[in-house]
């Protein structure tokens, strides 16, 4: 039998490899087991397939609009739904390949197939019990196979995968999750997407954009639920003026197949119903877990509500089993999961890590216009009781937007009015995906206004924003 | 305009004072001249006048307030026709740091290195501590004692009056964040700062007392918890604490012990006194005490020693053209100096006069910063306590001072016989850097001449 592993990791995603990269630099040896692909959703059918697919549709929306910016295009401007999944594809396996590339180089062993901890220090790694989801980038070369292996400490990495509604089951081709909405053999004229989270916004900005007539339902009063009220209530202006039509409040209570298409039963929660056509339906109603098919139960491992539950340094229950990522329970973002996978290795290392504060994670959608933000919302602040400065700026007072022309948005910051902490940062409008990790920075650093007010921007940019949302908060705003 | 009311530099060497005491409260109206508060210095308390007109709209600095660092806004006067309310709310705007200031050019390299009170431009002049000084530079403080917190920690650290450098980081680097100042407040673990005193500014924390030796806490868990009443320090045991330190670890001092027979000297001293004019009272004009007539012993002495009346200085020797004897005087808490000025030019019944306003100003801790710092040697007297000899610290920018003990019934030789006398022993310590073992030993000697044949003193 094979030497022990020190760790082993199950599960290549963005949690599991760059966990595993951390211990290999700690000097441990480290193994990944993966069933599918490595990079995991994030890589393969998440975060950059995604982003492939919306800049197609930045490109595309700009030529649509090159008159405005002086530019002449002959002739009708069309798109290949092929060509489009294909570039998206490719700049998958591109990142896909690289992940097998960075566990080479750390010399990580990588072992393909699907895992069960059989015992405390040992996991049994069979054939997949799962069918990978078509078409896979191929299989990295020089792994690992089927068989037993022993490891001090193993860490679970698994996952998450779309939450399916009883009634509502995806079918792959007329109700979709994100995995056929990525690949669509052509591009529907009409879709219904269930759910207005991060991955809901992001395919209906992407379809409507491609011409595709869109309708978002969301059962919670406001879509991405998540986000400053006030920041959801302008990108839905937005998205209404795009015309995305949206139903808030509402719940799809049927969907009734035909031959190519679907029909929708949607309750206001007021009792009114109404019926909804369109040729597809997403269903982006969140993500459930992978804690299954592990030997959890067996282990006594505890799962609360569908997670695995963890300590502040990615420990469970059972000595020697950690889990981290999505499996370990939300926010479900790639960014968490590395963070979690790094802690949870410094924490075996007797590193002392401090324990992620959840609040400081940002958040980011990339429809458009994009929409990103982290701590507290303003209702979230005001529940807690805190008296607070609130500053504001919108695109249409900053010169670089202008140029750009993206006068539409806005950046709003909270701040604690005793300490002058940052508790929030919220913000709606071109490239502010890009802009939020100059707050998080802040709140990592536990700067207060006054810090921010005394750096420096440059100009012109759009981060100049930033700066003055921060002055309007404590009464200088200068340009508005 | 609203106008900022600044921590007053109330004397060249000051660095940061206690506001003692507001005497006006918001909404009063202000005139040019108004005492409007008192600050505490080092080592004395200090009357602050308005220079500008208008309403008192707000105090930024309460009552109280310990270690305010000078050019700090202390508070905020509305002008004329100004909503003094309005202009309270919105505080006042802190002036530029002048950190690019230069420091008065008339005694750089004293500013520079933050030591003794440059007593020589003041003394030279003959004038009293300019209010109008230049402002003075915050104190430079190395790398060494910063206390490293985020701004958020800092700033809760005020709020809460705790002492940052009390508390232990727990962020990248030992760093002090925001949970270690919660952990602090919630637990109590951390020591209160003087009331209402500023959290340690970024960069430039407040200076250790003691450079060296162990941390407060280190210190405490020595004692059995309770078994000591714990007294914070005031501004003059600081003020004590960090000036002696430094004297005594910057000044390479030696001593010198002489016997001095005094029997003359107090027989010169009973006539004198005699011979003091009585009011209507019958209360003596001026009555001389041994201690006065050590006073001006030495002043003469340093006066009659060439190179002894000196200050040493990184780059040239300081040669007084007066003697200015600081005298040491106890006070309840602490210790004082005063300096009598010119005492080689001051009769015995002078001497004895200033003195006496000296102590008793003292002991109510009024005394201006101008007429106790300074000073080219000093006396401290510890005879009354029953002290045979000792030795004493070299206050900067002194270069000696003469330690005096116990006049007392010894057997001595005289003239071949063993027979009673009046003698006192007096040791001096002298600056090497200033002057070397002989220069020392022509001084106490010109001294002890003068003790033993005090008449000299008189003419």
């Amino acid at each position: 039998m094979a030497t022990p592993y020190d760790i082993l990791i199950i599960g290549g995603g963005p949690g599991g490899y760059v966990a595993a990269i951390r211990a290999a630099q700690l000097g441990f040896k480290t193994a990944v087991v993966e069933r599918e692909h490595l990079g995991g959703i994030c890589l393969n059918w998440g975060c950059i397939p995604t982003k492939a697919l919306l800049r197609t549709a930045e490109i595309y929306h700009y030529a649509e609009h090159a008159k405005d910016y002086g530019l002449k295009l002959e002739g009708k401007i069309t798109y290949d739904p092929a060509a489009v999944v294909k570039r998206s594809r490719a700049v998958s396996g591109q990142l896909n390949g690289g992940v097998g590339f960075l566990m080479k180089k750390n010399k990580i062993d990588v072992i393909w197939g699907e895992a069960t901890i059989t015992k405390a220090g040992e996991v049994s790694v069979g054939k997949p019990k799962k069918q990978p989801v078509q078409p896979q980038h191929p299989a990295p070369k020089g792994t690992l196979g089927e068989g037993t292996y022993q490891a001090k400490h193993i860490i679970i990495a698994t996952g998450a995968r779309p939450r399916v509604l009883p009634g509502i089951e995806p079918d792959g081709k007329l109700i979709w999750t994100y995995f056929e909405a990525m690949v669509p053999p052509e591009f529907p004229k009409s879709l219904i997407v269930m759910g207005s989270g991060a991955i809901g916004i992001e395919f209906a900005s992407f379809y409507r954009t491609m011409g595709c007539e869109v309708t978002v339902v969301e059962l919670l009063p406001q879509i991405l639920p998540v986000e400053d009220a006030e920041i959801a209530a302008l990108a839905r202006k937005r998205f209404e003026k795009q015309g995305i039509k949206i139903f808030t409040g509402t719940k799809v209570t049927k969907v009734e197949k035909g031959g190519n298409d679907v029909t929708c039963t949607l309750d206001d929660g007021k009792g009114k119903t109404s019926t909804l056509k369109a040729e597809r339906v997403i269903s982006a109603v969140g993500v459930v877990g992978n804690t299954e098919n592990l030997g959890l139960e067996k282990l006594g491992v505890k799962i609360d509500r569908g997670m695995i539950a963890i300590d502040e340094v990615g420990r469970t229950n059972v000595p020697g089993i950690y889990a981290i990522g999505d499996v370990a329970g939300p926010p479900m973002l790639a960014h968490k999961a590395e963070h979690e996978g790094t802690i949870c290795v410094e924490g075996i290392k007797g590193l002392h890590p401090h324990a992620m504060d959840k609040l400081m994670i940002p958040g980011c959608t990339y429809c458009q216009p994009q929409v990103a933000s982290v701590g507290l919302t303003e209702a979230k602040a005001k529940e807690q009781g805190l008296q607070l400065k609130i500053g504001r700026f919108p695109f249409i007072g900053n010169g670089k937007a202008i140029a750009l022309g993206e006068p539409d948005g806005l950046v709003k910051t909270i701040f604690d009015a005793k300490t002058g902490k940052l508790l929030g940062a919220h913000m709606v409008g071109a490239e502010v995906t890009e802009l939020i990790q100059g707050f998080v920075i802040a709140m990592n650093l536990e700067t207060t206004e006054a810090e921010l007010i005394n750096s420096v921007f440059p100009h012109p940019t759009l981060s100049e924003m930033m700066h003055e949302s921060v002055l309007d908060a404590y009464g200088r705003v200068i340009h508005t | 305009m609203p106008t900022n009311i600044l921590m007053p530099a109330l004397s060249p060497t000051m660095e940061k004072g206690n506001l003692a005491k507001w005497l006006k409260k918001e909404g009063d109206q202000i005139k040019s001249g108004d005492i409007i508060a008192e600050i505490e210095t080092d080592k004395a308390t200090m009357e602050v006048e308005a220079v500008d007109e208008g309403v008192l709209a707000k105090i930024v600095v309460p009552e109280g307030t310990a270690d305010v660092p000078v050019n700090d806004v202390i508070a905020v006067i509305a002008g004329e026709g100004e909503d003094a309310k309005a202009v309270g709310a919105a505080g006042a705007t802190p002036p530029a740091k002048k950190a690019d200031e230069k420091p008065k050019a008339e005694a750089p390299k004293q500013e520079e290195k933050a030591t003794p009170a440059p007593a020589a431009s003041t003394n030279g002049s003959g004038q009293a501590a300019p209010q109008a000084a230049a402002p003075q530079p915050q104190q430079q403080t190395n790398g060494a004692g910063r206390v490293f917190a985020s701004p958020l920690a800092r700033r809760m650290a005020k709020e809460g009056g705790l002492d940052l450098a009390a508390i232990q980081g727990s962020g990248p680097h030992g760093r002090i964040v925001e949970r270690d100042v919660k952990a602090a407040i919630e637990g109590g673990t951390a020591k209160k700062a003087q009331p209402g005193a500023p959290a340690a500014q970024p960069g430039a924390p407040a200076p250790k007392l003691a450079p060296a030796g162990m941390s407060d806490e280190i210190v405490k868990k020595m004692f059995e918890p309770g078994s000591f009443d714990e007294v914070p320090h005031d501004g003059m045991r600081k003020t004590i604490a960090r000036r002696l330190t430094e004297a005594k670890q910057t000044i390479p001092h030696f001593y010198l012990t002489v016997d001095c027979d005094i029997d003359a000297l107090l027989k010169l001293r009973e006539q004198v006194n005699a011979s003091a004019q009585k009011d209507k009272d019958g209360k003596p004009a001026f009555k001389v005490s041994v201690n006065d007539m050590v006073i001006k012993a030495l002043a003469l002495a340093l006066t009659r020693t060439p190179g002894s009346n000196v200050t040493f200085t990184e780059n040239a020797m300081l040669h007084h053209k007066h003697a200015d004897i600081s005298v040491a005087v106890a006070i309840p808490g602490g210790l004082i100096t005063p300096v009598i000025r010119k005492a080689d030019m001051l009769t015995l019944s002078g001497i004895a006069n200033a003195m006496k306003d000296f102590a008793k100003r003292a002991k109510d801790r009024k005394l201006k910063p101008e007429e106790y710092q300074g000073g080219t040697s000093a006396v401290s007297n510890l005879g009354m306590f029953g002290i045979k000899d000792f030795v004493a610290v070299i206050n900067p920018p002194q270069s000696s001072i003469i330690a005096v003990g116990m006049g007392e019934k010894r057997a001595i030789v005289k003239n071949g016989e063993i027979v009673v006398g009046n003698v006192m022993s007096v040791t001096i310590s002298c600056d090497h850097r200033a002057m070397d073992g002989a220069k020392g030993a022509e001084l106490i000697a010109a001294f002890k001449q003068l003790i033993e044949n005090p008449m000299a003193m008189l003419v």
